[in-house]
Order: structure tokens, then C-alpha cells, then sequence
């Protein structure tokens, strides 16, 4: 019992740092550091779901923490890595609009999250029910990032920390989907990162940067 | 087994034109592959009627009269978009638009692009449905840039993010429809997503959960429908890809996306009651017809004049099975039958008049009648049969709904109204003078496939007069059961 108590504890506090990494990314600058941030909510992720995999005794969700493992922690860094690099955007600083704000919008949506997810987690059996709340969070507070950045790259980023959300909102209410889907969903995201990377590549060469500034033409006159 | 070659064929069209696909003659077989799809698809629709609805692959694939009928459009709709573009993209080609190399992307993405759909209708797994609905967002990203220009740079991107954050609050509503059927059918293998099974159990489903899942489901599956507020990259997205890209989006994905937000209201429904999807599908589809009917006065450009008449058009559907009955879904069915024919034909003829007058500025393109009277007639009988003048089978639907809506929700009768006259007067005028007028524009270097065009019409004509019973009966099946 205190021992199950405890493990709750820590799934909680690993949630907690999904959230706070969530608002480091919110005002960070450099896109590098924001990829290291992005595998580090990953590698969280990965700790707290095979958590959850040994106290619910869930071997499908060790194979869930396997996969977050090699594509979130290992293979999307990488790739991401390697692209700004052969992009030569790896020391670029991105100018934000106001921190403080952009910090007080994204606590208004934390408290929002939390009042959307009371119902359900009161519905809910699984031990991580207090979580769906934080998983909540991190995925407005992902959209946040992706909404008033400016950068090709770290709209990407904001991209896949959503997904991270999503993932830990499955496994805190369900214990994760079923394999299939879960496969399914993690092939669809490394072709969205490959098409993307193309896509970067495309971008520059018809702009001569990754500046969404650029990208503003197509409006209704 | 039939089943099988309908989601395999495109599949393996894929990987050969991935090989092929930059060969002279790729064109021809694209249109085999499509060919032998559509075949196949009627080997699924006769089984279907002789037997009734299938259900295979340990359940995890189904065919009941919801979906055997888009089954059924959507692989003929790609058989004639694919004899379409043949001629379409070698003027393309010629004009020094594209090169071999994109032709090949082309090609391969056209033809996963269809998996993705067949995929998408077929599956009862609401999960894998999701996963279908990101690949066919996936397929058509590149495809959308294909020319590579700014405009279309820009339009892919703005498609890519808009969808992909869509698709991700699809994402969490399956999740939590997950959450409230695993409360009910329990974790036994990979039954607790299956449509068919939590059609069954839908009554015990938890209403607070399911509330919440279906506004994120049809926030996000909303968006690839292209709902206002959510529609901001389907006009850009239209316009700026290749036309028989264009044909297929507004023929093809907007369907299938309609078709997953029905899938999920017939569950909310079955646990919350009719009230609430009912009226959050009504408001979604009234101010899509209502936005996008003034916003058609605005464009200059053809084709996005046509992609926000789909946003009308979708408006009107999603309306239409808002106030559910069985009148009205019958009606909106057949609207999604007579729209995706009608406008795939229209975009056929505004690809070949923007080719001919060298320009997608509506004010660039004069005199098509007589430069090419079956273009500049396509285009006008499709504008006709889109501002559903009777005798086609848009009158024959719009006109169910009008009436169905003026009997349960009159309030809602001068909205429908004002954006079917708005739609009408806008379109025809811009119309008009590109159909008919003075021209010296040069003829085209490779002869238009415009039969497509016409053969869409007079089916759309055919709708307006007579339903064949085979097809009424879907009809009636499947309004029966989306209740």
C-alpha cells in the first residue's frame, strides 16, 4: 500500500516536470535548446509510462515506453538535430513576444485544463487519474507555443510536444490505446517530421529563410 | 476478399508509380490502377447487395450502407480524376511547371492518398480511422507544394499546421471515447474501439465523457471538413495545388472527414441525446454556408471561388444531418453524392480555362465558349447544377433540406436562404463572363479529357429525376441509422 502510494507520488511529480519543461519551452529562444527540452519531455514520458507499465502490471505498456523511448527520446531529436544543422539554423535566436504574458496566458490555460479534466478524472479507476489534468495542459500549452512562434522549426516542435501530451493523456485515462494504434499513430508522426524536413528545405530555398513572417501573403484582400 | 483489392489496389498503385511514376507513360497507368480500384469497389458493391453488410479482418473492417455508397463514389470519383489529369498535367509539364521528378511524387501520393480514404471508410476502429484520416493529411502536403512557388509553399504549410493541430483534438476525443468505453466493454483485446461494438453499448456510454469527446471530435474532425472557423486553409490549400488535387480534396477528403464526424456523432447521440450534437452541427454548418456565401463576393481567383463554395456547400450538408430524421440525412447524403460529383467536374473545367487563358485571375479568363465550348460549357452547367438550379440533383437535395428545416427549425430557414442566394448571385456573376465573351487565347497543346465532366453532370442529372431503388435504399439504410 505505502509502497503504491509512493509510486503515485512519483508519477505525479514526473507529470508535474512534463508540465514545467512545457513552460521552459514556452520561453525558450534558441531552437536548439528547445529540441534538447522536446527529448527531455520525452524521456519523462518515457520514465513515468513504465512507471505506470510495472504498478498496473501492463505489458502492452512497456512496449508503449519502448516506443516513446527510440522515436521521442532517440530518433526525432536526431533527425531534428540533423536538420538544423544542415540548415545551418542550429544558433538561431528567435525574438518573442512578451515572455510574462505569453507566461500568464499559458497559467490561465493550466487552470482551465484542470477544470476540464476534473470530471473525468473523477470518473477514472486508473492510479494516474490525477494526471489527465497536467496531460491536459501540455497539450494547450503546446498549441500556445505553436501559435505565437514564428519559427518553421519550432512550430514543429510545439507540434510533437502536443503529441507528448496526447500520449500521456492516453496512458493517465486508459493505460494507453490499443498496440495498433499506438503504432499506428507513432508511424504517422516520423512521416510528418520526414515530410516536414522536406519541407523545410523547400521553404529556404524559395525564401532564403525559416521565418514564417515570410508566409503571410495568402490573406483575403 | 474484395474488400482486400479495394484497400490493396492504391496501395500497390503507390509503390509501383513510386518506381514508374516518372515514365511517359506513368499518366496511363495511373488511370489502370484507378480503373482496376473502381472495379473492384463494384465487386465490393454487388457482394454488398446481394449479401448485405460485411464485416471482416477479425471485425476490424466493415461495410454497411453508410459507407458502401462513398465507397463507391470515392473510387469513381478517383478513376475519373485520374482521366482527367492525364492530359491536365502533361499541358503542365509542357507549360514547364513541373518536371518528371515531381510527376513521380505525384503520381505515388495520388494513389496513397486513395489508400488513405478507402482506409478511412472502411475501418470500424475509431483509432485506426484516425490514424487514416493524419495519412491522408500526410499524402496530400507534398502534393499541395508541387509547383513549389511561394503561394503554394505557404498554402501547404498553413494546411499542414491547421490540420495536424486539428487532427490532434481528434486525437484526444478518441481518447477519451476510449476512456468511456473501456468503463463499459472492458480492455478484452482491441474490441473497445470497434464502431460496431460501441454502436451496440452506446446507451451505457458515460454522457459527461462522451459530451466532451465529440466537441474535440468534431472540432477536429470539423477542420478537415473545412467548418468556419476552422476552414482558413482549405481556399488557400485548393488553389494553389494542382487541379486534380484540388478535384479530389474537395471531392473526396471533405466527405471522408464528414463521414467520421457522423461516425462519432451516432455514438454522442446514442449517450447524451439528440440535443447537443444535433445543435453544435447545426451552428458549425449555418455559419460555414452563411461565411463563406459572402466570402465567394471577394475572390478573384477561381479556384479558391470554388473552394469556398465547398465550404458553403459542407455547411449545408453538416446542417442537414444536424437536424438528423430520416428525411433529412436522406437529403444530406444525397447532397454529398451530387456536391462531390458536381464539384470535382467544375474544378476539371476551371483547371483547363486557367490553362487556357494562362492565368487562375478570374478577370484573365474571357470567352471560353468560344475558345473551347466544352469548356466553357462544362463550366457553366457545373455552375449551374452547383447554384442547384433545377433539374440536378443539388435542387432535388437542397430543396428537402429547406423544407425539413422550415418544418422542425424555421428559425434557421433565413440563414439557409440568404447563403443559397448570396452563393448564387456571386458565382454566377463572376461565371458569366468567363464562360461567354471575346478571346484570342491559343488552344491547349494536348487535347482536355473532358468526357469526366460530362459524365459527372448528367449523373448529377440523373439524381435529380430518378434515385435508382438500389441506391435510395443505402439511402434510406443509412439515414435509418445515423438516426
Amino acid at each position: 500500500m505505502l509502497k503504491s502510494h509512493l509510486d503515485v507520488q512519483l508519477l505525479n511529480l514526473l507529470a508535474a516536470g512534463m508540465l514545467l519543461i512545457s513552460f521552459a519551452m514556452l520561453s525558450t529562444r534558441r531552437t536548439q535548446q528547445l529540441i534538447t527540452l522536446f527529448a527531455w519531455q520525452g524521456a519523462i514520458l518515457f520514465l513515468s509510462t513504465s512507471l505506470v507499465a510495472h504498478e498496473a502490471g501492463l505489458t502492452e505498456l512497456y512496449f508503449s515506453a519502448a516506443l516513446t523511448l527510440i522515436l521521442k527520446v532517440i530518433t526525432l531529436p536526431l533527425i531534428l538535430h540533423t536538420l538544423i544543422k544542415r540548415l545551418g539554423a542550429q544558433w538561431d535566436n528567435e525574438r518573442l513576444v512578451n515572455i510574462p504574458i505569453t507566461m500568464l496566458v499559458g497559467l490561465v490555460l493550466v487552470i482551465f485544463a484542470f477544470g476540464l479534466a476534473q470530471p473525468i478524472s473523477l470518473l477514472a479507476t486508473t492510479i494516474t487519474r490525477h494526471t489527465i489534468g497536467i496531460a491536459l495542459a501540455v497539450i494547450l500549452l503546446s498549441f500556445l507555443m505553436m501559435i505565437t512562434r514564428r519559427k518553421a522549426v519550432t512550430q514543429v516542435i510545439g507540434f510533437l510536444a502536443m503529441e507528448n501530451g496526447l500520449f500521456l493523456a492516453a496512458t493517465s485515462a486508459t493505460y494507453g490505446m490499443p498496440m495498433v494504434i499506438e503504432l499506428g499513430i507513432a508511424l504517422d508522426l516520423l512521416v510528418a517530421v520526414f515530410i516536414l524536413g522536406i519541407f523545410f528545405f523547400q521553404i529556404r530555398e524559395q525564401f532564403d529563410s525559416l521565418d514564417l513572417h515570410h508566409l503571410e501573403s495568402l490573406k483575403e484582400e | 476478399m474484395e474488400l482486400w483489392l479495394v484497400l490493396g489496389m492504391p496501395l500497390l498503385g503507390t509503390f509501383v508509380l513510386a518506381l514508374l511514376g516518372a515514365r511517359r507513360y506513368a499518366p496511363e497507368v495511373n488511370v489502370g490502377v484507378s480503373l482496376a480500384t473502381l472495379l473492384a469497389a463494384s465487386l465490393l458493391v454487388v457482394r454488398v447487395i446481394r449479401n448485405g453488410p460485411l464485416l471482416v479482418g477479425h471485425e476490424q473492417f466493415f461495410v454497411d450502407p453508410f459507407n458502401v455508397f462513398l465507397v463507391a463514389l470515392t473510387a469513381f470519383v478517383g478513376f475519373t480524376t485520374a482521366i482527367f489529369s492525364r492530359p491536365y498535367m502533361r499541358i503542365e509539364e509542357h507549360h514547364g511547371r513541373l518536371n518528371a521528378r515531381r510527376l513521380r511524387l505525384y503520381h505515388s501520393m495520388y494513389q496513397l492518398f486513395m489508400a488513405a480514404m478507402f482506409l478511412a471508410l472502411l475501418t470500424n476502429n475509431m483509432g485506426l480511422m484516425w490514424v487514416a484520416m493524419e495519412a491522408a493529411t500526410l499524402s496530400t502536403v507534398l502534393l499541395v507544394s508541387l509547383y513549389r512557388t511561394k503561394a503554394s509553399l505557404e498554402a501547404a504549410w498553413k494546411y499542414f499546421i491547421l490540420c495536424g493541430v486539428g487532427i490532434a483534438q481528434a486525437l484526444f476525443g478518441t481518447i477519451l471515447l476510449y476512456f468511456a468505453a473501456e468503463r463499459t466493454l472492458g480492455r478484452q483485446g482491441m474490441t473497445a474501439l470497434l464502431w460496431t461494438h460501441l454502436n451496440a453499448a452506446k446507451a451505457d456510454l458515460e454522457p459527461r465523457v462522451m459530451a466532451l469527446a465529440f466537441v474535440f471530435l468534431l472540432v477536429g474532425y470539423g477542420t478537415k471538413v473545412g467548418l468556419a472557423p476552422l476552414h482558413n486553409w482549405l481556399p488557400d490549400a485548393h488553389a494553389e495545388g494542382p487541379t486534380p488535387v484540388s478535384a479530389v480534396l474537395s471531392g473526396l477528403l471533405l466527405n471522408v472527414a464528414l463521414y467520421a464526424v457522423i461516425r462519432c456523432k451516432v455514438l454522442a447521440v446514442g449517450s447524451i441525446g439528440p440535443l447537443m450534437p444535433g445543435r453544435m452541427l447545426m451552428a458549425f454548418g449555418l455559419l460555414s454556408a452563411v461565411l463563406a456565401a459572402f466570402f465567394l463576393w471577394r475572390q478573384r481567383d477561381i479556384k479558391r471561388l470554388f473552394g469556398y463554395s465547398s465550404i458553403e456547400h459542407m455547411g449545408i450538408i453538416t446542417f442537414a444531418f444536424g437536424l438528423g430524421g430520416p428525411v433529412a440525412n436522406f437529403a444530406a447524403l444525397l447532397h454529398m453524392t451530387v456536391h462531390s460529383l458536381t464539384k470535382s467536374s467544375i474544378f476539371f473545367t476551371a483547371g483547363h480555362a486557367s490553362q487556357t487563358a494562362g492565368t487562375q485571375q478570374m478577370d484573365g479568363i474571357r470567352g471560353l465558349v468560344g475558345i473551347s465550348p466544352t469548356i466553357g460549357w462544362g463550366l457553366m452547367l457545373g455552375s449551374l447544377a452547383i447554384l442547384g438550379m433545377p433539374p440536378f440533383g443539388v435542387f432535388a437535395s437542397e430543396f428537402l433540406i429547406l423544407t425539413t428545416a422550415m418544418r422542425e427549425h424555421p428559425w434557421a430557414t433565413p440563414f439557409l436562404l440568404i447563403a443559397l442566394g448570396v452563393a448564387f448571385a456571386g458565382i454566377f456573376m463572376k461565371v458569366q463572363p468567363m464562360a461567354f465573351g471575346e478571346s484570342d487565347a491559343p488552344r491547349l497543346p494536348h487535347s482536355p479529357a473532358l468526357v469526366p465532366v460530362f459524365v459527372h453532370l448528367a449523373m448529377v442529372l440523373t439524381l435529380g429525376l430518378y434515385i435508382p431503388p438500389a441506391l435510395a435504399e443505402w439511402y434510406r439504410a443509412a439515414a435509418r441509422l445515423i438516426g
